[in-house]
């Protein structure tokens, strides 16, 4: 199953970026082979929508699960219209979050807040 | 490996309307508090910068928003397609109207001679001021640009996180718009200047909703509050009524005046009644800040 | 005539120096286009003739054509459009109605729909019609609604045009169709830094204008002094009194309570024309 988490650097080690939609990459991890994919965030330098434009590149990579801190109502939108699980992202590094998740140790992201509709998010 | 969650705390500083004395109260708060990081994301009228002596040039970075159109007149067949399908109406004789365009592109993809691109268009200019151990972030948008939001999460990103918990002080802009919303997201409270006018009023009621559309614990301070004590009680009255804090009154003071025009922060004038109940209300604010939500 | 009164910083008196100049005429209109926070129908207090809403288009998709072909996803400078589990998705707050995917659209199953982001309110109160416009909380840009506010104007009135603070694009669209622009600064260093913006705003616009100094007090004025260094013509001196502050406060049209302010606006009336 592919596991994606929004990361400032290409390293696992990294913590999981405070931003979903403007976040510079997204780590792409397959939890049975264990192979893991940086896809760049081009909706980061994104006049407005930029929720959106990084959700939808998350539905296209295959993903069935985000681990995130935050994310606005389009970006969640698009999320659940694709039937990816979005979980509350907690303090530590990607792959910290990610063997929480695989514990089960991690809530669903029930905080969705209303999205700063093109006026940027940090 | 360390973990690098931010110990900044952002206070945001609005006020709904503008001239209720938003920038003298952060330049105050910046003085009183010993605050060090401050940014200033009124990116259309800044006037942060007025108030606080600065050496030194900033570092400068332009700043690029929606891209506008741009007509190569030696492919251009004056076919008139361009003018006919632009929603904005930024096309008149095969000219664009800089300000009116908006960058959607359009143009661009209905021109049959592909006489038109989509070009960089720098709508603003990012500062960053550096010296003795203070980091001040500004901006200033270009006339007439629009899409101010992505801007002001652009002077946000450029203050440096901290291990240490400290405290950023933001002054934001008037309204309750764009602008407002990009600097609400992820700050930690928000103080409301409220002026005791009608109009005053009103418009703090418009700031607390937004405030809390984007659920953002609030406190409101009343400036200039002598100048109607009705108002002043109705404001407080409202506040209590909905649960948000009142932490201060400040009066009407001249010598505010003469501060600003002197490009001093209203403390150096520390006997002054307004300078004694902005202190007040910075120890209240850093009280908040510092203590809650320890991590 | 068309008056738009504007001023860099806000708080400066627009809203004081529009209402009462409209106040003042003998007949005229009352145009509030600061639509993300109208103030003028405070102090008007208008009895509300008609109200209408005002809307724009954004796409509404026809699944049964849509191929998933992606071509308005890709398009959208917005990111206002995405495409899941053979489905697309339109958001329309960000959505800037620009047709583009309508346009592109090789299967047509896009098509314009409409959808109301504000409200234009018409009324009289006294001597004055009063246009407001108000954008709802939440959208993107006030700027359909000032276009449909000019749109309302006859050539033949006084108009009196309230413009939002600043210089963005919002205030541009406001002074566009203005055939003179007052600006309003007050006494204090950021009010003539503000000043300074406005007046690079007319100039490039080749707009007539004058210069209203309100709230003025003893000693500098920073606002005064920019205006004598750049020859710009000072159409009226308001002072800063209590009393007016205090009317004001409470939301009254000082014209209409004291015949000392009737005669300083109506003077700037007759100095503009």
């Amino acid at each position: 199953m592919k596991v994606s988490v929004p990361l400032e650097n290409k390293s696992l080690e990294s913590p999981v970026c405070q931003s979903f939609g403007r976040t510079p990459l997204f780590a792409l991890v397959d939890t049975e082979s264990c192979a893991v994919e940086y896809l760049d965030n081009s909706a980061a330098a994104s006049q407005g929508g930029a929720g959106i434009k990084a959700a939808q590149m998350i539905v296209d990579s295959s993903a069935k699960v985000v681990i995130t801190y935050r994310l606005g109502q389009n970006a969640a939108d698009v999320l659940n219209a694709a039937n990816i699980e979005v979980y509350k992202a907690q303090d530590g590094t990607v792959i910290e979050n990610i063997e929480k998740w695989k514990e089960g140790k991690l809530s669903l992201l029930d905080d969705i807040h209303p999205g700063f509709h093109n006026y940027g998010g940090m | 490996m360390k973990n690098k969650f931010s110990r900044l705390k952002k206070l945001l500083i609005l006020s709904g309307k503008g001239g209720t004395g938003k920038t003298t109260v952060t330049s105050a708060f910046i003085s009183l508090g010993g605050i060090q990081k401050y940014a200033d994301c009124d990116v259309d009228a800044p006037n942060l910068h007025l108030t606080i002596p600065l050496s030194g040039e900033p570092e400068r970075k332009n700043y690029y928003g929606f891209g506008k159109a741009v007509i190569n007149k030696t492919k251009c067949v004056h076919c008139g397609l361009c003018e006919q399908n632009c929603a904005f109406c930024a096309i008149k004789n095969e000219t664009v109207e800089i300000f009116e365009c908006e960058g959607c592109g359009v143009c661009e993809v209905i021109c049959p001679v592909k006489a038109i691109s989509m070009e960089d268009y720098a709508s603003g200019e990012l500062m960053l001021y550096k010296s003795e151990g203070h980091v001040f972030s500004t901006a200033q948008l270009k006339m007439g640009s629009g899409a101010s939001g992505k801007l002001v999460t652009a002077v946000k990103k450029q203050i440096p996180d901290s291990d240490n918990s400290e405290i950023v002080v933001i002054d934001g802009s008037p309204g309750i718009g764009c602008p407002v919303i990009a600097s609400i997201s992820g700050v930690d409270m928000v103080l409301i200047v409220a002026e005791p006018t009608i109009s005053g009023i009103h418009d703090m009621k418009r700031i607390i909703d937004t405030a809390k559309h984007f659920s953002t614990p609030c406190a409101v301070c009343v400036n200039k509050f002598d100048v109607s004590i009705d108002n002043t009680e109705k404001i407080e009255k409202y506040c209590t009524e909905i649960g948000v804090p009142v932490i201060g009154r400040i009066p009407f003071d001249k010598e505010v005046v003469k501060a600003v025009n002197h490009c001093e922060s209203i403390v150096n004038y520390p006997e002054s009644k307004a300078a004694k109940a902005l202190s007040e209300i910075c120890n209240k604010l850093k009280k908040t800040l510092l203590q809650g939500g320890e991590s | 005539m068309r008056i738009a009164v504007l001023s860099g910083k806000g708080g400066t008196g627009k809203t004081f120096v529009s209402v009462n100049l409209a106040c003042a005429a003998y007949k005229a209109v009352y145009v509030d286009c600061d639509v993300e926070e109208p103030n003028g129908h405070l102090f008007l207090k208008p009895c509300i003739t008609k109200k209408e809403q005002v809307k724009v288009k954004v796409p509404e998709v026809d699944m049964s054509k849509c191929t998933g072909c992606r071509i308005c996803v890709d398009f959208c400078k917005y990111n206002a459009l995405a495409y899941i589990n053979n489905k697309l998705m339109v958001f329309n707050e960000i959505c800037h109605s620009c047709n583009g995917c309508i346009y592109l659209c090789p299967e047509k199953a896009l098509k314009a729909k409409e959808r109301a982001i504000g409200e234009i309110e018409e009324g009289i109160s006294e001597n004055v019609t009063v246009f407001t416009g108000r954008l709802n909380t939440g959208e993107v840009s006030g700027i359909p609604i000032i276009k449909g506010l000019i749109e309302k104007l006859s050539d033949e009135d006084t108009v009196i045009i309230d413009c939002p603070p600043g210089s963005a694009c919002v205030v541009m669209e406001s002074i566009r169709k203005a055939d003179y622009c007052i600006l309003v600064a007050e006494p204090t260093l950021f009010g003539a830094h503000n000043l300074s913006m406005v007046y690079d705003l007319v100039k490039l616009f080749d707009k007539p204008f004058g210069v209203v100094l309100n709230k003025c007090m003893d000693g500098e004025n920073p606002s005064e002094q920019f205006c004598i260094e750049n020859k710009i013509n000072i159409l009226s001196k308001i002072p800063y009194d209590e009393e007016i502050g205090r009317l004001n406060s409470e939301g009254t049209i000082v014209v209409r309570a004291d015949e000392r302010y009737h005669q300083i606006f109506s003077k700037i009336l007759e100095v503009i024309s």
